[in-house]
C-alpha cells in the first residue's frame, strides 16, 4: 500500500492502537524545558515513579532566562526558581542538563538540531508548541501538554489521536529578497490561523526542496501557527549533509546504515493525504502581519484588507484584533514607525538569520529611534558568529548582540516590548500582549526586519 | 479536578471571540509557578483586568448578569501555545465544560486531560446558543456525557457530540493516561526489543 513520510514514521512506532480510541505512540527523543515541567515532575515523585528512559530526555531552560549577565544569578526571582527547579529534576531523575552557562544552553528547538540530536524518522515531543520545527529533518515531531509530558517521562510513550494528513506544495522558484519566514506567513495567511487543524503537514515541492536545513525549519517551526499539529520535509542530502558530523549523529558504519534507512523516508509516489494544496513560490513577497494572529498577514506593498462581510462572528474578532493594533482597514504598512526590531527565537535565531541581518546592515547604521534586541539561538550560533566575524559587522552597525534564549518572542525575562509600542519581531506570535502586555508586534522575516532596523520605520528590503 | 464526569446542567458564560488563544486564556508571565494550583485568578488575566490591575467592568467574567461551570467561546478556542496552564486556568476557574464550534488541537488534548469537556457543536448550534444566552442569561445547557448530546433548554435543541470512547472511559471514571500507559510496561519493552 502507498504510504505517506508521515504515515510510515507514525506506523513505525505504534506500541499499540487502542479500538476508537487514541494510539500509544513510541518517542525516540523528549526535550523539556523549565517552563512546562515542573508539574510533570512532581506527578512522577507523587506516583513515586523514576524517568522510564532517561537517556531520551534532554533538558535546557530557554524560556525564561536573561540575555545579559547570564553569569549574574537571575534578577526575578520567580524566574529563577524555575530555572533552578529544572535543574535539580534534571539532576534528581538523572537526566542530561544543558543548564544556564553550558556551552550548549539555547533555545531547545534550536540546540537539539545542532547537536545532532534531532535525526530524520524519530518521533519527538516536547511541552512547545514549536516542536513542529524538527519535523524539518523528516521527523513526526509535535508539541504536547505537561500531562504528556508527564506520560513520556514516565513511559516513553503518549497516547495520540492520529492526526489527518496533508501535503502542501510550493512550486517553483522564490524571488529575490523572499526569505523562509516569507513562505511560511504566506502559507498561514492563505491557510488561516486554524486552517490545518487536525492535520500533520508534509510541506513538499521545488521551493521547499531548495531551502537549507535552517530554512526548513523555520517552514516548520511555524505550522502550528495555521494549527497544524506539526510540519515535515522528507529528508534528502541537504538533510544527511546538515546531521553528518554532528556530535550525537551516528558515525562510520551506523551513519551509512541511517542514511539507507532515512532515504526510504518520503512519501510514496502514489500515497494520498486527506488534503493536498498547491501554492506558486513566484507569488509570495516579503510579509507582515497587521493583525493579532499569525494568519491576519499581508505581502508588505498590500493594504489592510477588509474582514469577510458574510463572516459576523469572524467580524468581532477581526475588528478587536485592529482596534489594539491601532490599524485601520484599507492601510498600508510600509513606512509606518516602528520602535523596537527583535531578531531571534526558534523561529528565526539561527545562524542564517543572523547572516541575512548582517549582511543587509553591513556598512549601514542603526536608526536612532529603534531599540534592536539580537539575541542568537544558542550559544552555538553566537560562536559561529564570532567565528564569521559577523559580530564585527553589526556592532559597526550600531547593533549589540545578547545572550541567547527564547528572550522578546514571550517576554518571560526582561525583553518586554512596552504597552503600546510596537515591534517587528522575526518571532512566531504576534498574539495581543505576546511581547509584553500592551505591546503590539508586526511578524516578519530577517530581511524586513533588517531593513525596518535601519530605516526606522517598516521598510521592504527590495528597496535597497 | 479529578473528579467523575457525568451530566452537567449549568447556566453559561458567553465569549463570542474567535482564534482565543492561550495567551489570552493564560499570559506567559503567569507561567512562572511550579505547581498546578491557583491558575484560575489569571484566567484571561488582560481581559479582566486593566494595566494598573482594575477590574474591566464589561468582560464577561467580571458581569456578574453571567454564571455557570459552562464557557462557550468563538470558534478555534486555544489555539497558539502548547501551555496545559490555560487548561488548569480554566479548570480551577471553575469551569467544567468548553463549547465551541472548533478546538485547537494540543488545547483540546489539554482540556481532556485536566476533566474538562470541550464539546464541539455545529456553527449553527453554536450561534443559536449565543442568541439565546443574550435574550436570556440564565439559559442553561445540559451536557450528557454518558449520550454524548448537548442541549440548549432554552429552545430544546439537541446536537449530538464526538469523543472517543477511551478519553470518555477516563472522564465517566476520572483515570488518566498515565495509570494506562503504566500498565503496558511489558509492551512498552516489546517494542523496543523488537
Amino acid at each position: 500500500m502507498a504510504n505517506t513520510l508521515f504515515d510510515k514514521i507514525w506506523d513505525a512506532h505504534v506500541v499499540n492502537s487502542i479500538e476508537g480510541g487514541p494510539t500509544q505512540l513510541y518517542i525516540d527523543r523528549h526535550y523539556c524545558h523549565e517552563v512546562t515541567s515542573p508539574q510533570a515532575f512532581d506527578g512522577l515523585r507523587n506516583r513515586g515513579l523514576k524517568v522510564f528512559r532517561p537517556e531520551k530526555t534532554i533538558c535546557s531552560p530557554d524560556h525564561n532566562i536573561p540575555t545579559m549577565n547570564q553569569d549574574k544569578p537571575i534578577a526575578d526571582p520567580v524566574s529563577r526558581n524555575q530555572v533552578e527547579t529544572l535543574t535539580r529534576n534534571a539532576t534528581d531523575f538523572g537526566l542530561t542538563l544543558y543548564g544556564l552557562g553550558h556551552k550548549k544552553n539555547g533555545i531547545i528547538h534550536v540546540i537539539g538540531p545542532e547537536n545532532g540530536l534531532t535525526l530524520p524518522g524519530y518521533t519527538i515531543v516536547c511541552g512547545d508548541s514549536h516542536t513542529s520545527t524538527h519535523g524539518a529533518f523528516g521527523a513526526v515531531a509535535f508539541g504536547i501538554g505537561t500531562s504528556e509530558v508527564e506520560m513520556v517521562l514516565a513511559s516513553q510513550c503518549i497516547l495520540q489521536p492520529k492526526p489527518k494528513t496533508m501535503r502542501i506544495n510550493v512550486n517553483g522558484k522564490l524571488r529575490e529578497g523572499v526569505t523562509a519566514k516569507d513562505i511560511a506567513l504566506y502559507i498561514i495567511a492563505q491557510m488561516t490561523t486554524g486552517g490545518a487543524t487536525g492535520y500533520f503537514v508534509e510541506y513538499a515541492g521545488e521551493a521547499i526542496r531548495n531551502l537549507s536545513m535552517e530554512e526548513r525549519m523555520t517552514v516548520c517551526n511555524l505550522s502550528i501557527e495555521m494549527g497544524a499539529r506539526g510540519g515535515m520535509i522528507a529528508p534528502d542530502e541537504t538533510t544527511f549533509e546538515y546531521c553528518k558530523g554532528r556530535e550525537f549523529a551516528p558515525k562510520g558504519e551506523e551513519w551509512e546504515k541511517a542514511v539507507a534507512y532515512w532515504s526510504t523516508l518520503k512519501s510514496d509516489d502514489d500515497a494520498v493525504f486527506d488534503k493536498e494544496i498547491d501554492f506558486d513560490a513566484a507569488d509570495i513577497e516579503p510579509r507582515i502581519t497587521f493583525g493579532t494572529n499569525p494568519g491576519m498577514g499581508i505581502g508588505i506593498s498590500e493594504a489592510i484588507p477588509a474582514p469577510d462581510p458574510n463572516d459576523e462572528a469572524g467580524k468581532i474578532s477581526y475588528d478587536k484584533s485592529l482596534e489594539y493594533m491601532g490599524f485601520e482597514v484599507g492601510q498600508k504598512l510600509e513606512g509606518y514607525p516602528i520602535d523596537y526590531v527583535f531578531l531571534g527565537s526558534c523561529t528565526n535565531g539561527r545562524i542564517e538569520d543572523f547572516r541575512a541581518f548582517a549582511s543587509f546592515v553591513k556598512g549601514k547604521k542603526k536608526a536612532d529611534n529603534i531599540t534592536a534586541w539580537l539575541v542568537p539561538g544558542s550559544w552555538m550560533v553566537t560562536d559561529q558568529i564570532k567565528a564569521e566575524g559577523l559580530d564585527k559587522i553589526l556592532e559597526e552597525a550600531g547593533f549589540e548582540l545578547r545572550q541567547p534564549g527564547c528572550s522578546a518572542c514571550l517576554a518571560m525575562n526582561e525583553d518586554k516590548v512596552p504597552a503600546g509600542k510596537i515591534a517587528v519581531s522575526t518571532s512566531n506570535r504576534n498574539f495581543e500582549g505576546r511581547q509584553g502586555p500592551g505591546s503590539r508586534t508586526i511578524l516578519a522575516g530577517p530581511l524586513v526586519a533588517a531593513a525596518t532596523a535601519v530605516t526606522g520605520v517598516l521598510t521592504d528590503p527590495r528597496k535597497f | 479536578m479529578k473528579e467523575k464526569f457525568s451530566v452537567i446542567t449549568s447556566t453559561c458564560v458567553p465569549l463570542p471571540m474567535e482564534n482565543v488563544d492561550t495567551d489570552q486564556i493564560i499570559p506567559a508571565r503567569f507561567l512562572k509557578a511550579t505547581s498546578r494550583e491557583g491558575f484560575g485568578e489569571n484566567l484571561f488575566r488582560d481581559w479582566r483586568y486593566d494595566k494598573d490591575g482594575n477590574l474591566i467592568k464589561d468582560f464577561v467574567l467580571n458581569d456578574p448578569t453571567y454564571s455557570g461551570c459552562v464557557l462557550v467561546a468563538g470558534k478555534n478556542f486555544g489555539s497558539g501555545s502548547s501551555r496545559e496552564h490555560a487548561a488548569w486556568a480554566i479548570a480551577d476557574y471553575g469551569f467544567r465544560v468548553v463549547v465551541s464550534s472548533f478546538f485547537a488541537d494540543i488545547h483540546k488534548n489539554n482540556e481532556l486531560n485536566n476533566f474538562v469537556l470541550p464539546v464541539v457543536v455545529s456553527e449553527e448550534f453554536l450561534a443559536q446558543l449565543f442568541a439565546s444566552i443574550e435574550a436570556d442569561p440564565k439559559t442553561e445547557v445540559k451536557v450528557d456525557l454518558p449520550e454524548q448530546t448537548i442541549t440548549n433548554l432554552a429552545t430544546g435543541a439537541t446536537e449530538s457530540f464526538e469523543i472517543n470512547p477511551y478519553k470518555k472511559h477516563c472522564l465517566m471514571n476520572a483515570l488518566d493516561d498515565i495509570e494506562f500507559l503504566l500498565s503496558k510496561k511489558d509492551d512498552i519493552e516489546a517494542w523496543e526489543n523488537k
